[in-house]
Formats: C-alpha cells, structure tokens, sequence
C-alpha cells in the first residue's frame, strides 16, 4: 500500500471528527440526553462551521482580510428562502428543495462573490479588508429594502414597499424589506447539515493540494515572487474568493431554512466578525481549528447561561484572554512543557 | 440645500472627530483599533451619568467624560494591546474586537438596553439666517471639529511631543535609538484619541439624543470608514474624510433614500478606493521587492 501523505492523514482525521460529531449527537438525542437549547443550535453549528471553513480559504489560504463574509452568507439566505418557497408550488418533497435552495443559494452568491471580488482584489490590506466590509453593509442595507413576491405569472421584485410588487390576488409576499422572510417552512435537516460541511471540507482540502491551492499559497507568501513565476495573480484570488462567497452562500441557506423567521439584520457586521473570531482563534489557515471553534464557540453563550446577564461579558473576556495567551511566547512555553509532561505521565503510566 | 449642507458638515464633523482617534492609531500602531466607537459610546454615557445623576453643568461633566475616556484609553492599550505588539495584525484586530464586545456588555450590565435621553448639552438659541435655521448644536460641533483640527496640527508639527508621534509612526526603530520613548509615545496616542473620543460621543449624542450600548458601533465603522476615504494615517485625510462622507450621507437621505444612505455612502467609498487605492490624502506606498 502507497503510504499516505502527512496531509491525507490529517484531512481523514478532519473527516472523522465531523462524522464523530454527527454520530456523537445522534446518539445523544437517541438516548434523549440532548437539551433543547442545544437541539436547536445544532444546524446554525453547522452553517458556522461551513462559514468558517470558507473564510480560511480567502483568510487563511489566500491571506485577505475579508470583512464582509456574512454578506454572501446573507445573500445565500434569502435566494435560498426565494427559491424553497418558489418550488414549493411544484417540488413537495423537502429535501429536494432544500438542495435546489442550497446549490442556487450558493450559485448566487458565487455571482456576488464574482461582482465583488473583481474591483476588491485590485485593493491590499486594510483597504481591502474596508472595502469587503462597505460590501457587506451595502448588500444588508439593499436586502433590507428589498421586496420579492411570487403569484401565477412568475416572481417579482421591489425595492420600495409591497403595494408596488402588483401581485395577483391570491400571490404571497416572500421577503418584506426589513421584516425578512416570515413564515419559512423549516426544511433544513443535521444530516443535511453535515454532508454539506464534509463536502465542503473535502473541496478545500484538495484544493489546497492540488495545482491552484498551490498558486493561492505562493500568491499568499510572496505576491511578487509569484507573479514573477507566470502564475495570473487576480485569477487566483478570484477563484479563492468566489469559491468561498459561494460556500458561505450555501452555509446561508443552510441556515435561513432552519428558522421560521429571518431578518436581513441578522447579517451584519457583527456576524463577519463572528466568523473571523472563529478563524483567528481556530488557527489562520488551520481547518480543523475553525471547525474546532465554530462549534464551540457557538454553543459557549449557552454554556455560560448560568453567568446569566454576565455571559457575553465573559465570552469577552475569554476571546481577549485566549488571545492575550496564544501570542505570548512565554506563556505558551509554560503551557506546553505542563502538556508535555502530563502526556509523559500518562505514557509511563500505560507502560 | 444649505440647511443639508450643514447638517452634512456637521454630521462629518462627528465623523472626523472619530476618524482622527482611529487615524492617529493606526498610524502609530498600525493597528485598527475596533474598541474606538464602544469608547464614544462610554463618553456619552459618562457625561449623561454626571448631568442627569449628579446634576453638573455641561463643561464640567464633558471634561469629566473626556478624562474618563483617556483614562480608559490608556488602560485599554496597557492590558490588551501592549503585550500583543510583536503580534500578528489579526491577532489584535480579534482583541480589539473583544475589547469592544467587552465594553459594550458591561455598558448593558450597568446601564441595561435601554435607550437613555440625552440632555440637551448646548443650551443656546439656534442661529436663524434668512428663512433658513442652523440648529445651535451643529455650530458647536462644527466649531469643535475645527479647533481640535487646528490644535492637533499644531501638535504634530510644533510640540517634541507630536514630533516623536510622527517619528514612530513613521519607523519604530529609529525612533527608539533617536532616545523617543515608544511605548510612552503610545500610550499617548490612545489617550489622545480616546480623549477626542469622548468629546465626538458627547457632539453625537446632543444631535441624535438617544443612549444605548450600541450607540457607538455604527458611527466607528462609518468613521473608520472615513479615515480609509481620506487615506489612512493621515490626520488631514480623517477630516476631509470625514466631512466628505457626513456631507454625501445627508445628501443621500434628503435625495435617495433614506434606507439606502448607508448603502451610497459605502458605494462611494468604494468608488474613491478603486480609483485611488490609498485614499484621498494617503501616501503612496513604495513597493520593494
């Protein structure tokens, strides 16, 4: 047998530790040991995770600084609602909607990740990172305004108010400006969930290994020196950036479908952030690390309920402090000898 | 139309106010210092604490806000920024952002989410020309925004002090061998900017007097976006920034529309940057291989 490359060890073991999670939780609800409050958040886990695993594509491996992801996530959201409410006219089976909304959901969003990555990518560093942000704002502040209605003759848009989309009596308002989406038939599934982040895992993974994962990295490490080697700079990034607005579009659906209710606002820059938090804190570049931190540090509000009113403050706290301590040299020397040693504790005594 | 146009500088006067904090820390540290729009929201909240609780007259409390703002500026810098220096720039961008979620929280603990009215601070009869009204606040800001223009200038390009700023925002290093305290020399920064911080929450909250945690996070990004729109780094750059993008909002509520102005303000932003990639005002950079 061909051994197996130190990478292909370690995307396996990605591979299993989603499954672990999903069989993991399975078991637990099977066996009735799984709170409410954490049932609910199982499918937003999911689309965090998918959100994170697409930014550390644009942050991690082709190192921009993006701002605005939750715009595409938001952008993927409502084409995914408009689209599962479309076809529910004609398609009654849920999952098969829920895949159509997924793949258009992503499919348009890789269009706005295209539309906006075009004039973004000319731009480095902070600029870059600002413009990404005046993006996001830009696609809240339209979606908030924006009115989409179906009746017989087929969909319409407005951006004003609802009167002037003229439906046809007995047409439904689909999204209403800054009400959002009402009433969206809750389609989305955790085993859906976890296929989409295995699939997503699986693309990024042999991108990163195959010829234009490549180019991304030296374009990352030496721009320059990258050019000078004949590799088209903007294509590449593009390709990063469209691929993750596409991700994020899907991850988008993935969670607009799981609420009966979602408002543009949702979407804002603090959700941006939200992710990037998981990317920096998971490791930039580190897949494993955003899956790692997506998932806890989306239920760790709810662990911190018993701090009751206290509990973002401490979720405040330990971001700084996590970060206070992962650069500081000194303390992750200490940390690391006191690991070290428990673990050569733990290897004689097993022996 | 003029009646817009001043609303409009007096808005971007808020704005430059905050884009100059943001402006001179970035310079300085080369950080985006994401804590700055929750440190406005403190000032305001400060100065409304010393008015309606304690019953102080307007000068007094605003100078209480502004040194509570500096003190906390200083802080700040001290516990989550300055051990992160050798960090990479994302690292601090996360903690500023904690920082930030941190001061928003403990302002909802103590102060709940409830919008507070804030106290008219500029008590004076508004200036009434022609058939056209200026309201007395957008004056005083408007005149703020200037004097704290000229004094920071002054600062920069007369006083030793404003000079070793320049020289370690310009090269750390040779700042240091030149015997300029860099670590004093940023503290400074953050307690100036802080310091303004406070005085662009007490302009903002007299303008639209409504209190709440999140009162702060809205303008920072706008403003941050301003000091980018001038070309960051530079202390010109955050003003005209700053007015320019007060100026094109008003303009895009009074003609556009009013849910759309945030969205052409940021279309113009990116408009100016795929032009000029550094900025109106901002240097260009050398590109060495």
């Amino acid at each position: 047998m061909k051994k197996l490359s130190k990478q292909t060890i370690s995307g396996f073991i990605n591979y299993g530790i989603i499954i672990a999670f999903f069989l993991l939780f399975q078991i637990l609800a099977a066996t009735g040991n799984l709170g409410s409050s954490l049932k609910g958040q199982l499918i937003p886990i999911c689309s965090y995770i998918i959100m994170a695993l697409s930014l550390n594509l644009v942050v991690g491996i082709s190192g921009e600084l993006s701002l605005g992801h939750a715009g595409f996530m938001s952008v993927g959201a409502f084409t995914g609602v408009v689209v599962a409410n479309s076809l529910s006219d004609h398609i009654s089976n849920g999952i098969i909607r829920l895949l159509f909304a997924l793949v258009i959901g992503a499919f348009v969003a890789g269009i706005a990740g295209i539309v906006i990555g075009i004039p973004v990518l000319r731009l480095r560093g902070d600029y870059l990172a600002i413009v990404t942000l005046a993006f996001g704002e830009i696609i809240k502040n339209v979606l908030n305004c924006l009115y989409v209605g179906i009746d017989s003759r087929g969909l319409h848009f407005s951006l004003k108010d609802e009167p002037s989309l003229h439906l046809e009596p007995g047409g439904r308002t689909i999204l209403s400006g800054p009400m959002g989406a009402l009433g969206i038939t809750k389609l989305s599934t955790f085993f859906v969930g976890i296929v989409l982040i295995l699939l997503v895992l699986f693309y990024i993974q042999n991108l990163v290994k195959s010829r234009p994962g490549r180019a991304i990295a030296a374009i990352r490490d030496n721009r320059i020196a990258a050019e000078a080697c004949g590799i088209p700079v903007t294509k590449y990034k593009l390709m990063a950036f469209v691929t993750s607005a596409a991700m994020a579009g899907s991850a988008g659906a993935l969670y607009a479908l799981n609420f009966s209710t979602v408002v543009p606002k949702k979407f804002d820059f603090n959700t941006s952030i939200l992710v990037l938090v998981f990317v920096v804190l998971g490791g930039i570049g580190n897949l494993r690390g955003s899956i790692i931190a997506a998932a806890v540090l989306t239920v760790l509000p709810e662990l911190l309920r018993e701090f009751q009113d206290y509990r973002m403050l401490a979720y405040a706290i330990v971001l700084i402090l996590v970060m206070l301590i992962t650069n500081n040299e000194k303390a992750m020397f200490i940390i690391n000898n006191r690991l070290k040693s428990v673990f050569k504790k733990l290897r004689k005594e097993r022996a | 139309m003029l009646s817009y146009l001043i609303n409009g500088i007096s808005l971007g006067s808020v704005y430059a106010i905050i884009a100059l904090g943001y402006t001179m820390v970035y310079g300085i540290a080369k950080m985006l210092n994401f804590a700055h729009g929750d440190v406005i929201m403190i000032g305001g909240y400060m100065a409304f604490c010393s008015t309606s609780y304690l019953g102080w007259p307007v000068i007094p409390s605003v100078l209480f806000s502004i040194i509570v703002c500096t003190m906390l500026g200083i802080v700040i810098e001290r516990l989550a920024y300055k051990p992160l220096r050798d960090a990479s720039s994302l690292a601090v961008l996360i903690t500023a952002i904690g920082v930030s979620y941190f001061l928003q929280n403990a302002a909802l603990l103590i102060w709940s989410s409830n919008p507070k009215a804030f106290p008219n601070m500029v008590d004076l009869p508004n200036l009434v020309i022609g058939d056209i009204q200026i309201s007395s606040v957008a004056i005083v800001t408007i005149i703020a925004c200037i004097v704290i223009m000229t004094g920071l200038t002054l600062f920069t390009t007369r006083t030793r002090l404003g000079k070793a700023m320049r020289a370690v925002s310009e090269d750390k290093g040779a700042a240091q061998l030149m015997g300029i305290n860099v670590n004093a020399t940023i503290s400074m920064t953050f307690a100036i900017g802080s310091g303004l911080a406070a005085i662009a929450g007490v302009l903002l909250c007299s303008a639209y007097p409504t209190l709440m945690p999140t009162t702060g996070a809205m303008p920072g990004i706008k403003a941050f976006t301003a000091a980018v729109f001038g070309g960051i780094g530079s202390i010109p750059g955050a003003m005209l920034g700053g007015i320019l993008l007060g100026i094109i909002e008003i303009f895009a509520k009074a003609y556009i529309s009013t849910q759309l102005s945030d969205a052409v303000v940021f279309a113009v932003l990116i408009i100016v940057l795929i032009v000029k990639p550094t900025g109106l005002l901002g240097k260009k950079m050398a590109e060495k291989v």
